[in-house]
């Protein structure tokens, strides 16, 4: 009967989320619990990361796993609350996983850092490491650093760096234009920090900071930096605030060059259009040109691959460097326990799919990787989201120049 | 004199964008007294229907089915929904709106697709119109003004100049009278809300491609739409026009304007830095806080008129 | 209406002395033990810990009634509908964290056991300070103003970095050695009991302010404020105190809310918790002292747990927001409430056939919308992640119009007879009530 089916599962649900169904590891799997939104307005972040996470997981149980045992994604949405991450957290705990994985928004990983050191500290027999794919606040590897922590992505200070480094040496005039919290805040001192320290001779003709998400028309700013005769606009912003800057920027016929930090992810190239030929410029992990260019026929095989699958082109390499190097952790330490994974980690250097040298910087667990500027243009191989037009790199930043100083203090566990 | 005329013309346009957003709602809300929730939602829906047809049949049709369709998703919505709840307040018939909006974004994402859809400008608007001072205006900003122009203009022959649209006046603000004089009120509402919607279809078809068209554009849009609603007043589709333009005007001319209160303070002899106390907020310029301007403006209103700019009804 | 429906062999109602007590506070008491409990029935005895994952729910559950409890001090008593209420519980937050901050940088001493009363003062002081320029209006405008609070609070806490700490927000420490039962309150079941204790107290003492003059006359002013004032009172200054002390309790939930996470970010001030607030106080009904509660358990149950099968839960949200509104304004409370005078006759047992009746058609019906709305959802955003469509260990294929025509028959099937079967019930009810009647007057 239908009823008792549905009680049956309802219990049988209830059980194995409490817990009570035993142990991550014991049935042959290494469970990796990942929280991001997955529903609201933010959904399409988690969505896109699932899509990829799939993929490489599935690439990566193919080469074997870990220790002859196969990787397996646990998805708990967050909702863009920290308080439900922490949920997450929790329900991740009391099934004894030991990482849990966390790519959209710096105020859900402070929560996480933070939870996870207690957590760690309160409950040495149940330990986990936290995995940041995407949050890029300086001061989580900084102030707010943390032995459990690992970031696998550029900080705010490298993105900022690699942006002024690829600004042409004919571009004397940038105007700086930041969403107005933390992260923008961060982008735009940043952005003025290395263009004093790299490039002296650029002036900085205007410096807006704008609030989250509520402006719509941008022809006023649009307005203000054409007066103010600004070669390049250098910007942080995500989202509408990003994609609908450059759309009044193209409208009103700016003759300027855009650097962005997000216009590469989902939904960006499909808003800029074709309108953008030129003109827009992205800092990136990865974008499915460089492997045509420095030639990786294998890495753009599988790139290629996950493109005639999903209606958007694939761009976290990081997430794959992510488990390149939870395999090569778990084959060293030779065990799924937390705290030898975190020794293992720590110092690890890798190639990842383009050819570079990988490192997990030791004393703030910062990756140290390469870093590209590339430019939304016509005549690439593979175009991005069907409109015609992809990128293609302009300036490629090595791992050793963004090797930028640390504060942090990390307390080690004894 | 030049930043002048360009932010007038800024600030016109945008103006006029919140206007067609906003005139649907005014209507609904001085008529029913529901905050209606979902009205953003139906502007999202009415750039998704745009989009769609554009890509099978053209954008000039689109003009026409997509208020249509969203018109028609009004009058069931009303006529199966909010009727029912009529009787059980106006909070239930805004929250009713509420889970409407999160059922609406939930269909947009399993329809459409999470990301952004390539709803653009029409090639036959997608150029320069003239130039100001060497900025470009583009075309299909003269034909969002053109339409949101059309738009007041139709309103207003309809509600005086047609027999509807007396009733429909005489509801706004004397329902219970309007419905002891014999005149079929539910009929009257179903059309009033039907009306709101597709006009809120209709600013979704000019602006979903001006703007970003994503299932996020609901949650984004919605806040200012009921500021200039209320600010304008109940009852008063000119004062939703006006307290648009105002809206459009202030935030357009607060980017322009690097002024703050520590600027203020230091005109009459009193020296601000960051140091101080609250110096962080004093030295604050308005081009930060331009887009909150709106948010301000809507409390002081309600403080000393709490009835709007031009409302006739008290709320 | 009770004594409408005064039966002479009903039970008869004791007004006084403890029984009275006991039947009027028994539930509470009751609801006291069961939480005190809950943790342990999902004890995990293999590894001799608590399961995290149910404390941290059940923590977020009695926050959660504290807050909408106090949003009822405006909704349901006051007749304020406010959309800014969030403000007072993250401010409340905020000022908890920076105190727990201080107390362990040794600047002053506190017990943690009275740390969410520095949350509540928090809130009390900003409810007075936005209050004073609320509450000068009601209805519609009152409710405006909040929602212009509300958006710009929330930007400032995004904008400003000494109070608020930016975007990672202001972190603390709980375990500040200050406790006077001598707990550490490392262990998240510890912070559990002491959530309780503030939620008894809280709930007892706004039970308590119902009864007083200022409760009363919040009541009148809902109800008719133009007669309120030929009392004597000035509605706005009864509106002023209401939202005043619906902020120090707001306050203290948010000093919860930091020993639990502690954490504060700027989502705690932000639109999205207020509207929370109203979503929990309605569903759970407005109308009765603990509609909140049954709100906030039902609500929190949904987004934490629902949401972990399921990416559709908005959806289900939205089905349950707009059935609710539909067919049952007064709440879940209310629902039961409407069963009280069929208790007290004596006459309740005479619906368990009639319910049982509509039960099978109900969950039938349900679990064919369910399926329907999964299909869609694992169709199109579903497969493109990977995700199997897994059902008590059978693999379901969207593609199949199988699946489909199953998920239809359900609703269709069960739904029709759901029509029917409450027709009958509502037959029934009536008839059961007018035999009360019947037997009153006789």
């Amino acid at each position: 009967m239908i009823r008792f089916k549905w009680t049956a599962f309802a219990f049988a649900l209830a059980a194995s989320l409490l817990g009570a169904a035993g142990d991550a590891l014991a049935q042959g799997t290494i469970k990796i619990a990942y929280t991001d939104p997955l529903s609201g307005p933010f959904a399409q972040v988690g969505d896109q990361n699932l899509q990829q996470f799939k993929y490489i997981i599935d690439w990566i149980n193919g080469r074997g796993g870990a220790l002859g045992k196969k990787f397996e994604l646990v998805a708990f949405d967050n909702k863009s609350q920290p308080s439900d991450a922490l949920l997450a957290l929790k329900s991740a705990t009391d099934q004894n996983i030991p990482i849990i994985m966390q790519c959209s928004g710096s105020n859900i990983a402070a929560a996480l850092i933070e939870a996870v050191d207690k957590h760690n500290e309160r409950n040495p027999d149940n330990r986990i490491i936290y995995v940041n794919c995407g949050a890029v606040a300086t001061e989580l590897t900084n102030e707010k650093c943390s032995y459990w922590h690992y970031r696998m992505d550029a900080h705010v200070g490298m993105k900022a760096e690699t942006m002024v480094r690829a600004l042409p040496k004919d571009v004397t005039k940038v105007y700086l234009l930041n969403q107005d919290y933390l992260f923008g805040q961060s982008v735009e001192r940043d952005v003025k920090a290395f263009l004093a320290k790299l490039r002296p001779d650029v002036k900085v003709v205007g410096d807006e900071l704008i609030p989250l998400g509520k402006v719509k028309d941008f022809s006023p700013y649009v307005t203000k930096i054409k007066a103010s005769g600004a070669q390049a606009l250098l910007t942080g912003n995500w989202g509408p605030d990003m994609t609908l800057l450059i759309k009044a920027g193209m409208d009103a016929g700016l003759d300027i060059r855009y650097y962005t930090m997000y216009a590469h992810l989902g939904g960006g190239a499909t808003a800029i259009g074709p309108a953008g030929n030129g003109k827009v410029r992205s800092v990136m992990a990865f974008h499915e040109n460089i492997a045509v260019e420095t030639g990786k026929t294998d890495t753009e095989g599988w790139t290629k691959q996950f493109r005639t699958q999903h209606k958007f082109d694939f761009y976290a390499a990081g997430f794959r460097t992510i488990f390149e190097f939870l395999q090569a952790a778990i084959n060293k330490a030779g065990s799924t326990d937390p705290t030898k994974i975190a020794a293992a980690l720590e110092g690890l250097t890798i190639t990842d799919m383009l050819g570079y040298q990988v490192t997990l910087r030791k004393d703030d667990h910062q990756i140290l990787s390469e870093y590209f500027v590339g430019v939304f243009t016509k005549g690439v191989k593979y175009d991005s989201e069907g409109t015609g037009l992809g990128w293609k790199t302009e300036v490629t930043v090595p791992a050793k120049d963004l090797d930028q100083p640390n504060t942090c203090k990390m307390k080690r566990p004894s | 004199m030049e930043l002048l005329l360009v932010s007038l013309l800024n600030g016109l346009v945008y103006g006029m964008l919140l206007f067609m957003l906003a005139s649907g709602l005014t209507l609904i809300f001085s008529m029913m007294g529901v905050l209606n929730f979902a009205h953003a939602s139906i502007y999202m829906l009415g750039a998704y229907f745009a989009y769609d047809v554009s890509r099978h049949i053209g954008f000039w049709p689109a003009l026409v089915v997509a208020p249509v369709l969203c018109g028609g998703l009004g009058a069931l919505i009303e006529m199966y929904g909010l009727r029912r709840v009529h009787r059980n307040g106006h909070i239930a018939e805004l929250l009713f709106t509420f889970g409407l909006a999160f059922i609406i974004e939930k269909a947009v994402q399993m329809i459409w697709g999470l990301l952004p859809v390539p709803y653009r400008v029409p090639a036959a608007l997608d150029h320069t119109l003239f130039h100001v001072y060497g900025t470009n205006f583009p075309a299909y900003r003269g034909f969002m003004l053109l339409v949101s122009a059309l738009m007041f203009l139709a309103i207003w022959l309809m509600l005086t100049r047609t027999r509807m649209g007396l009733v429909i006046q005489a509801a706004l603000t004397h329902p219970e009278m309007v419905g002891a004089l014999g005149h079929n009120v539910p009929r009257v509402f179903t059309t009033v809300f039907a009306g709101g919607c597709a006009l809120a279809g209709l600013a979704g078809v000019i602006g979903g491609n001006y703007l970003v068209t994503e299932p996020s554009m609901a949650f984004t849009m919605g806040p200012i739409v009921f500021v200039v609603v209320v600010f304008g007043g109940l009852g008063s589709l000119a004062g939703c026009f006006i307290a648009s333009l105002i809206m459009g005007f202030v935030q357009t001319f607060a980017v322009v304007l690097e002024y703050s209160l520590a600027d203020a303070l230091a005109a009459i002899g009193i020296k601000v830095s960051d140091a101080t106390a609250l110096g962080e907020v004093l030295t604050i310029p308005l081009p930060r806080i331009g887009a909150l301007l709106p948010f301000v403006m809507l409390i002081l209103i309600l403080l000393f008129r709490p009835r709007g700019l031009m409302g006739t009804r008290d709320t | 209406m009770s004594e409408i429906l005064a039966h002479p062999g009903a039970r008869p109602v004791p007004t006084t002395g403890a029984a009275a007590f006991a039947r009027r506070h028994g539930p509470w008491f009751l609801a006291l033990a069961v939480a005190l409990a809950l943790p342990w029935l999902f004890y995990d005895w293999s590894r001799a810990r608590h399961s995290g994952f149910v404390v941290a729910m059940l923590s977020q559950m009695s926050m959660m009634a504290i807050f909408a409890l106090s949003y009822n001090m405006q909704m349901g008593q006051a007749g304020l509908l406010s959309f800014g209420h969030a403000v007072f519980f993250g401010l409340g937050g905020y000022c908890t964290a920076h105190a727990l901050n201080a107390v362990k940088g040794g600047s002053f001493w506190l017990p943690t056991e009275l740390v969410p009363l520095v949350g509540g003062v928090g809130g009390l002081v900003f409810a007075i300070v936005f209050g004073y320029v609320a509450t000068k209006q009601r209805a519609t405008a009152f409710a405006m103003i909040t929602l212009g609070i509300g958006e710009l609070v929330t930007a400032c806490a995004l904008m400003f970095h000494t109070f608020f700490g930016g975007e990672g927000g202001v972190s603390t420490n709980r375990m500040i050695g200050t406790s006077l039962l001598g707990w550490s309150y490392g262990p998240s079941i510890q912070v559990y009991y002491l959530i309780v204790a503030w939620t008894a107290i809280a709930v007892a003492l706004m039970m308590l302010l119902t009864r007083t003059p200022l409760g009363r006359m919040a009541n009148a002013c809902r109800d008719n404020f133009e007669r309120a004032q030929f009392v004597g009172y000035d509605p706005s200054i009864v509106r002023f105190f209401q939202f005043a002390l619906s902020g120090f309790f707001a306050g203290i939930a948010g000093g919860l809310y930091t020993l639990t996470y502690e954490i504060v970010t700027f989502d705690t001030v932000a639109g999205a918790m207020s509207a929370n607030a109203l979503l929990m106080t309605y569903i759970g009904g407005v109308g009765a002292f603990a509609g909140p509660v049954l709100g906030a358990v039902l609500i929190v149950l949904l987004q934490s747990w629902v949401s972990l099968l399921s990416n559709s839960w908005l959806v289900y949200v939205g089905v349950l927001f707009i059935v609710m509104v539909t067919f049952a304004p007064g709440g879940i409370a209310g629902i039961l409430l409407m069963h009280e005078p069929l208790w007290r006759a004596g006459r309740l047992g005479r619906l368990a056939v009639p319910y049982a009746r509509l039960l099978a058609p109900g969950v039938i019906a349900v679990a064919g919308f369910v399926l329907l709305v999964e299909l869609c959802s694992f169709l199109t955003i579903g497969a493109a992640q990977g995700k199997a469509f897994k059902l008590s260990g059978l693999t379901i294929d969207p593609q199949h119009p199988g699946a489909w025509l199953i998920g239809a028959l359900l609703l269709g099937a069960g739904g029709l007879v759901l029509w029917r079967e409450g027709r009958r019930f509502r037959a029934a009810w009536e008839a059961l009530v007018e035999e009360i009647k019947a037997g009153a007057r006789a």
